[in-house]
């Protein structure tokens, strides 16, 4: 009886074929390949250029149905789920009671009654410390559903070849049911890379059906596995936070200095004004007339800056290779005004892009600030410019 | 021979807090002798060769407590301590399954979801919140308790940092920290899961050591107390000393000796001398006397304040608190020499749940019924037990293909009706067995030898009053300034120069050192020489 | 048209609030679901002309505030204060009887146990002292530690009345408060009946038997208001608690309040997290300023109000409220008062059956296993022998209550309801004090008995706890009902809670609906 310490998707017996370099990375329980190669160089230029495909089963996915299942999400999340249309996709973050950020994911409104919820963290006690006298079924899918994102600028010709119906109309964050191939499957025009792609959701036993029927039509048109390293970079560019990256969920945070508000994370956007009821609400409201004290901003390295402290030892000028998620601080005058959780250079920019948080003053687009780089085993500033994200946003995301 | 040396300290007993006591007091320069009645030092954690081959830590079993700062300071692992973690827990169940718990948070998620999906999710936020106590708690381990009815502004000014330290907590830590002063653990326990197979498992360490069951309230506290080692970047900090855990109190004694510390075995100490309202020296049972400006005892508060010196030197208040000190003891040991492997029918075979923590801790009615055999004076007949196989970590402690096997048993009541005897014993030996073969039929033919010790026999080798093994229930009557009476919660005592730094002080219980740590610092703060 | 306040339920709590509140000069409505002002505390006719407290007991304490601001004797209310207070019942016949006066009681012992009786009063000084104490926290509304620092000024006062205790007794205290009732009687005492009587005393609304920490604090409780050494019946009131209805009733009609009778309430309706109005079973709505409920949190909050306002922080802590009465009471109405073998006075305050510590403990074993108590422990009152007014001339009522009485699945293994269960416990109760009264079974008229289930189904008290919640530790001051909601108020303004499972809890003292109605005044002034 005893068990495997790590789960692995059902695509494994696909992925595992392709992982020349043994690169994989822990997600979620699960191992999913971090890069298909040695050099994650070629699947990024496949998200920008062609398609990438990226096998995100691990993600949490919960089934609401039920007559209160819209009462439900709606109590939960900040954005108005009363105001979605069947077949429509929110993005949203939910609040823990004092307004801090315990989770994002999406929830889509498969019928009038029925969501899906997507998140990146377990979420199904929170679902029912919720649901208390409300009547609604919550399914946790995790388990049963596989899931695979197809991104770049060919993805929508890829799946057309598949699927049993034109998806040409199918806009930004709406969803469809229907057939690839003979496979049942859940379309929705998400994705976490900032570019034109798509998620599909289909039941376990269809997954490797699923792979074969769309690198068969795909490959042709430059289809390539995907591993999260390359999908790191994109959604980077794209300026789309990360759990445990980019925030601390107020769930696991262990002081209160870790959490942040949706205010603080850039997703003011996504609390609803005049909703219903919903966890966090008050001190939301609160906030948004007294302001919020930190804000979640893009930061531009300055080349020429980075290339001068470069210059300074006698080396040419270094982008890392890697994205990077260690912390560094950003300061405004020699104090330190924030920090910087993630980042990576922009190929397709030619930019080392980086996301901060940083306190409300020092937070406006084009505000200079120096963040710490570390040149040859010294610590150093380098002049950054405050930057509105997305670093990348190209017309096809939503066309 | 020496001619009337006069000591700078002497401890009293071998135990572990004796010697870290002795050994920090050694590090300050103090001329220090430890005095163990034994043959060997370790008190109640020591390593020995019961039967040729087979060595078992005889009592204490696991170490979990030991503060990180001991380890650092007296260079422990520089005198031989290797402690390796023990990773999991796995507690078969009469249902043929059972529930484990691994070293990584995605593989125990995994499991807990097998029983409860909603478990899985709230053992993270349980632990979480376990950690928040534990540091909450973490101040008051580290510092002297202070005298609330004390109005000297010393002890006014500590009461009020106290007081600050748990409004910074805030409301909800502050009231998740009530409820675990106050709570059973089951009723604790069963606010977060529903899996009874949880709370069961997870309520068994709440009872450890006290003689309550674990709809007891108070039962919450001593789960808590387990939850201590868990902090400071050491968690999972449970662990096997290798070599047993004798090895943790040869390490102490090699650092203390390091120090310039003297340490005699064989050495039982009659009486302090008390000259003038002042401690200045013992008495040895075998009619030596030796002389010192301080004498601190790491025995029990009972043996402290009413053998070793005359409790009419002592206030009527201070006595009559420790005559009503609990000790209670309710647990015994069985140490097994096997051929082979346990095979549990749960999970056959010899895999890793065998390297961790293993319980028969099936429901809570499980653990209540074997209460309530023992609060009306009888063993249980289905005891709770915690049962680790350390040569499965270290292999020196047995013989090639062999192991042994320590299962720390609940309850055994030292105050049995009729007394313990042989037959007593091993008919409680064979309650253990028995319960034991339920769940790994293989056992009862994989016994070489067996060793049964009930609390009257630890009473009896280690010199724990009634055989507690906490020198004193951890029962909030019996923590912080009232441990072991109040007043005298500082490891000071009425008699000038005489201290205690055993587990019967705060904070207490477990190999812990503690206590020794903060008596040291308490002698050394009143400058005794 | 608006209200100032509306107060749910018409039980003493209730009414003792809706009067302070009309004597603050505020319109106030009383709605009670039931057809009689009172509720579950109203009397009922056990057979004609027998009168009894349904599910409530021991009115005797009322908190002298609510007595002198309501001025209850201009309407009825009389205390009567029966002696001996207690009489436990020696399992070889005779009883062990305590009196008003503790030198009397000293004697009383003295018979069992002379080191016993040497220790008496000193215990008994002692315990009044801590009671004391607690009285202070009992006054006012709890203090909550991580609360605004103003909260706590009071307690600086409770400070200097700990440290008055001088250094032995406070110490003392400290320990006391969470210590099992076993190790305090153990420490004290060697008699088991008189041992065994305090044991069974300090498990009234608990779900725990005396071995649990904790239990020496309820035994202190209930000790709270009483005279030195009064470990049963302090005082009643004539006519019951029905009478004590009746004086309430009396005096908030005069203050102004409305009483409607037969008005079930549906639901709160809420805009915007405030409460505003009620609408009732026939579909008509009322609104209100502030809106005051006697039932318990869970309740009010969930049934009532619903979740939609409430954080699910708040929802799980409102869902952990542990509701465990564990008690059957069984009401009798006897042609004669039982006689009781080798007691020479009339039993007219407590009689308790418990012979030892280990007997309490077993009782509650059963029950913790999801059994009625083999051998329950009984506590019973014939307070007719006191009060001519309850039963017919000559012929008495009593009340028995038996523990321990499983819960619910959540605590033990199996439900306990049913009539055959119930008559099966009744009849075990019966024969053991006959054995100590024969002429008990014979005396019989009629009989009545109540499980946890019907308190739940017929009195809205949830798990039969007539105290909205156990006297644990975890569930008491700042605590209760709710950690850190101690102050009668609710996440939703305008609806405030001032039931029995608010501080301070016990016994009925009005001490919670006249503090609640002080936060609905401050409130409501602060809104002008």
């Amino acid at each position: 009886m005893t068990t495997a310490a790590v789960r692995t998707t059902p695509f494994h017996s696909r992925t595992a074929a392709l992982v020349r370099g043994h690169t994989w990375r822990h997600w979620a329980g699960y191992v999913v390949p971090a890069s298909y190669d040695l050099i994650h160089d070629l699947e990024y230029a496949a998200i920008r250029g062609t398609a990438g495909l990226i096998d995100v089963t691990p993600l949490f996915k919960y089934r609401i149905h039920g007559p209160a299942a819209r009462a439900l999400l709606d109590r939960v999340v900040t954005r108005d789920v009363a105001r979605s249309k069947v077949g429509q996709v929110l993005y949203t973050p939910w609040c823990d009671p004092e307004g801090k950020v315990l989770d994002d994911g999406t929830v889509t409104r498969l019928a009038e009654d029925l969501f899906r919820l997507t998140s990146a963290h377990p979420n199904l006690r929170w679902l029912h410390q919720n649901a208390v006298g409300m009547d609604v079924v919550i399914e946790d899918e995790t388990y049963d559903t596989a899931a695979l994102s197809l991104q770049g600028p060919a993805a929508r010709q890829i799946l057309n070849l598949v699927a049993d119906r034109d998806l040409t109309k199918l806009k930004f964050f709406r969803a469809a049911e229907t057939s690839l191939g003979a496979i049942p499957a859940t379309v929705t025009r998400t994705g976490y890379t900032g570019d034109l792609g798509y998620e599909i959701w289909v039941a376990n036993d269809r997954a490797e059906a699923l792979w074969d029927l769309l690198i068969a039509a795909g490959a042709p048109h430059g289809l390539q596995p995907t591993g999260l390293l390359a999908m790191d970079v994109a959604r980077i560019e794209a300026g789309l936070i990360l759990i445990d990256v980019d925030y601390v969920s107020a769930r696991r945070a262990l002081i209160e200095r870790q959490k942040s508000s949706p205010f603080e994370l850039g997703l003011g956007w996504t609390v609803a004004r005049d909703k219903a009821p919903f966890v966090g609400q008050r001190a939301l409201e609160r906030e948004r007339v007294a302001g919020s004290a930190w804000a979640l901003r893009g930061l531009v390295v300055d080349w020429d800056a980075l290339e001068e402290l470069y210059a300074d030892v006698g080396l040419p000028s270094q982008v890392p290779a890697l994205p990077w998620r260690t912390s560094a601080p950003v300061y405004v005058g020699g104090r330190q005004v924030g920090y910087a959780t993630s980042g990576c250079w922009s190929p397709l920019l030619k930019k080392s892009l980086a996301l901060a948080h940083l306190e409300a003053p020092h937070a406006a687009p084009g505000t200079e600030v120096e963040i710490e780089v570390t040149v040859e085993h010294r610590r150093r500033r380098a002049l950054a410019t405050v930057a509105k994200t997305p670093f990348f946003d190209p017309e096809r995301k939503r066309a | 021979m020496q001619i009337a040396r006069v000591w700078d300290a002497i401890v009293i007993g071998g135990g572990h807090n004796g010697l870290v006591c002795a050994a920090y007091l050694a590090r300050a320069g103090r001329k220090v002798l430890v005095l163990e009645r034994r043959p060997i030092l370790g008190g109640a954690a020591v390593t020995e060769e019961i039967f040729p081959g087979f060595k078992f830590s005889v009592f204490s079993y696991v170490v979990s407590l030991l503060r990180p700062e001991i380890i650092r300071d007296l260079d422990l692992p520089g005198h031989g301590l290797h402690i390796v973690p023990l990773e999991s827990t796995f507690n078969p169940l009469p249902d043929g399954d059972y529930l484990a718990t691994w070293a990584d948070s995605e593989e125990t998620r995994r499991e807990l979801y097998r029983h409860s999906p909603r478990d899985a999710d709230a053992m993270q936020e349980f632990g979480r919140l376990m950690q928040r106590m534990a540091m909450a708690v973490k101040p008051l381990l580290a510092t002297e308790p202070p005298d609330p009815a004390s109005l000297h502004p010393r002890e006014l000014l500590a009461m009020g940092r106290i007081g600050k330290h748990f409004r910074d907590l805030g409301e909800r830590d502050l009231h998740a920290l009530v409820k675990l002063m106050t709570m059973s653990s089951a009723d604790y326990l069963r606010e977060w899961f529903e899996s009874e197979a949880l709370v069961a498992a997870k309520s068994a360490s709440g009872i450890i050591g006290t003689f309550l069951g674990p709809r007891s309230p108070g039962t919450a506290y001593v789960l808590l107390h387990h939850y201590m080692g868990e902090i400071d970047g050491v968690f999972r900090a449970w662990g096997f000393a290798r070599g047993g855990t004798g090895a943790v109190s040869e390490s102490i004694a090699s650092a203390a000796r390091g120090f310039g510390a003297e340490i005699r075995t064989d050495a039982a100490v009659a009486s302090v001398i008390v000259k003038g309202g002042r401690a200045a020296g013992v008495a040895l049972e075998s009619g030596e006397e030796l002389r010192a400006r301080t004498v601190i005892s790491g025995l029990d508060p009972r043996r402290t304040f009413l053998e070793l010196v005359e409790p009419a030197d002592l206030p009527s208040d201070l006595v009559a608190a420790v005559e009503r000190f609990r000790f209670r003891g309710s647990s015994g040991k069985v140490n097994l020499a096997l051929s082979e492997l346990p095979d549990f029918s749960a999970l056959p075979g010899a895999g890793p749940h065998l390297k961790g923590a293993i319980a028969i801790a099936p429901s809570v009615d499980y653990l209540e019924r074997a209460y309530d055999d023992a609060k009306y004076g009888d063993f249980s007949r289905r005891p709770f037990m915690d049962i680790v196989i350390p040569s499965m970590i270290d292999p020196t402690m047995a013989p090639p293909g062999k192991h042994v096997m320590s299962i720390f048993v609940q309850y055994a009541p030292y105050a049995r009706t009729g007394g313990w005897d042989d037959r007593s014993r091993e008919a409680f030996g064979d309650a253990v067995v028995d319960t034991l073969a339920e769940y790994a039929p293989n056992i009862r033919s994989a016994i070489l030898h067996r060793q049964v010790i009930t609390p009257a026999d630890i009473e009896a080798v280690t010199g724990l009053s009634e055989g507690n093994i906490f020198q004193g229930e951890l029962a909030l009557s019996q923590l912080f300034f009232l441990r072991p009476a109040p007043q005298w919660a500082d490891h000071r005592t009425p008699v000038g120069g005489y201290y205690q730094c055993g587990s019967g002080t705060h904070p207490g219980g477990g190999i812990m050192g503690a206590s020794g740590h903060l008596a040291a610092k308490a002698i050394l703060a009143d400058g005794g020489r | 048209m608006r209200y100032d306040a509306i107060v749910l339920g018409s039980g003493p709590e209730e009414l003792v609030g809706a009067a302070s509140l009309a004597g603050g000069g505020r319109r106030v409505l009383v709605l009670e679901a039931g057809p009689e002002i009172g509720g579950a505390a109203a009397a009922e006719e056990l057979l004609p002309g027998f009168r009894v407290d349904p599910v409530h007991a021991d009115a005797g304490f009322l908190d002298p505030r609510v007595l002198r601001d309501l001025e209850l004797d201009r309407y009825g209310l009389a205390l009567l204060a029966p002696d001996p207070v207690l009489a436990a019942l020696a399992e070889e016949g005779g009883a062990l009887t305590f009196w008003r006066d503790p030198a009397r009681t000293r004697v009383a012992i003295a018979d069992r146990s002379a080191r016993d009786a040497g220790r008496w009063e000193a215990f008994a000084e002692r315990m009044e002292a801590f009671a004391r104490i607690l009285e202070e926290v009992a006054g006012r509304p709890a203090p909550r530690p991580a609360g605004p620092l103003r909260e706590l000024a009071p307690f600086l006062g409770l400070g200097r009345r700990v440290r008055a205790l001088g250094r032995s007794d406070m110490t003392e205290l400290f320990r006391v408060l969470p210590l099992p009732a076993y190790d305090l009687l153990e420490d004290t005492f060697e008699d088991a009946l008189l041992k065994g009587a305090l044991g069974a005393l300090s498990v009234r609304g608990l779900f725990q038997g005396p071995r649990a920490q904790g239990t020496a604090l309820a035994l202190l409780h209930h000790l709270v208001g009483s005279p030195t050494g009064c470990f049963g019946t302090r005082t009643v009131v004539r006519g019951g608690v029905g009478g004590l209805i009746e004086a309430l009733d009396g005096a908030a009609r005069a203050r102004g309040v409305e009483l409607r009778v037969d008005s079930k309430v549906e639901r709160i309706e809420i805009e915007r997290g405030r409460a505003v109005s009620l609408r009732l079973a026939d579909g008509s709505g009322v609104a209100a300023h502030a809106i005051l409920s006697g039932m318990g949190a869970a309740r009010t909050l969930l049934d009532l109000a619903g979740p939609t306002w409430l954080d699910p922080d708040f929802v799980h802590a409102l869902r952990q409220i542990r509701c465990r009465g564990g008690f059957a009471r069984i009401h009798l109405a006897l042609s004669e008062a039982p006689r009781f073998k080798g007691l020479a006075e009339p039993a007219a305050g407590t009689i308790v059956l418990a012979p030892s510590l280990d007997y309490v403990e077993r009782a509650f074993d059963n029950a913790k296993h999801g059994e009625a108590s083999e051998r329950p422990v009984l506590e019973a009152r014939i307070p007719s022998l006191a009060d001519t007014t309850l039963a017919p001339a000559g012929r008495h009522v009593m009340s028995v209550d038996a523990r321990f009485v499983p819960v619910d699945g959540r605590d033990s293994s199996a439900g306990f309801a049913g009539a055959t269960a119930g008559d099966a416990l009744a009849d075990r109760a019966v024969a053991l004090i006959a054995e100590r009264a024969p002429n008990l079974p014979g005396a019989i008229l009629g009989r009545k008995v109540l499980l946890p289930a019907d308190m739940e189904t017929r009195y809205g008290l949830d798990g039969g706890d007539p105290y909205q919640g156990e006297l644990a530790l975890d569930q008491l001051l700042f605590m209760r009902p709710v950690p850190g909601w101690s102050n009668y108020r609710t996440p939703i303004q305008g609806l405030y809670l001032c039931g029995n499972g608010t501080h301070p809890a016990g016994a009925i003292t009005g001490a919670s609906g006249r503090l609640a109605a002080g936060a609905v005044l401050a409130d409501l002034e602060g809104h002008g």
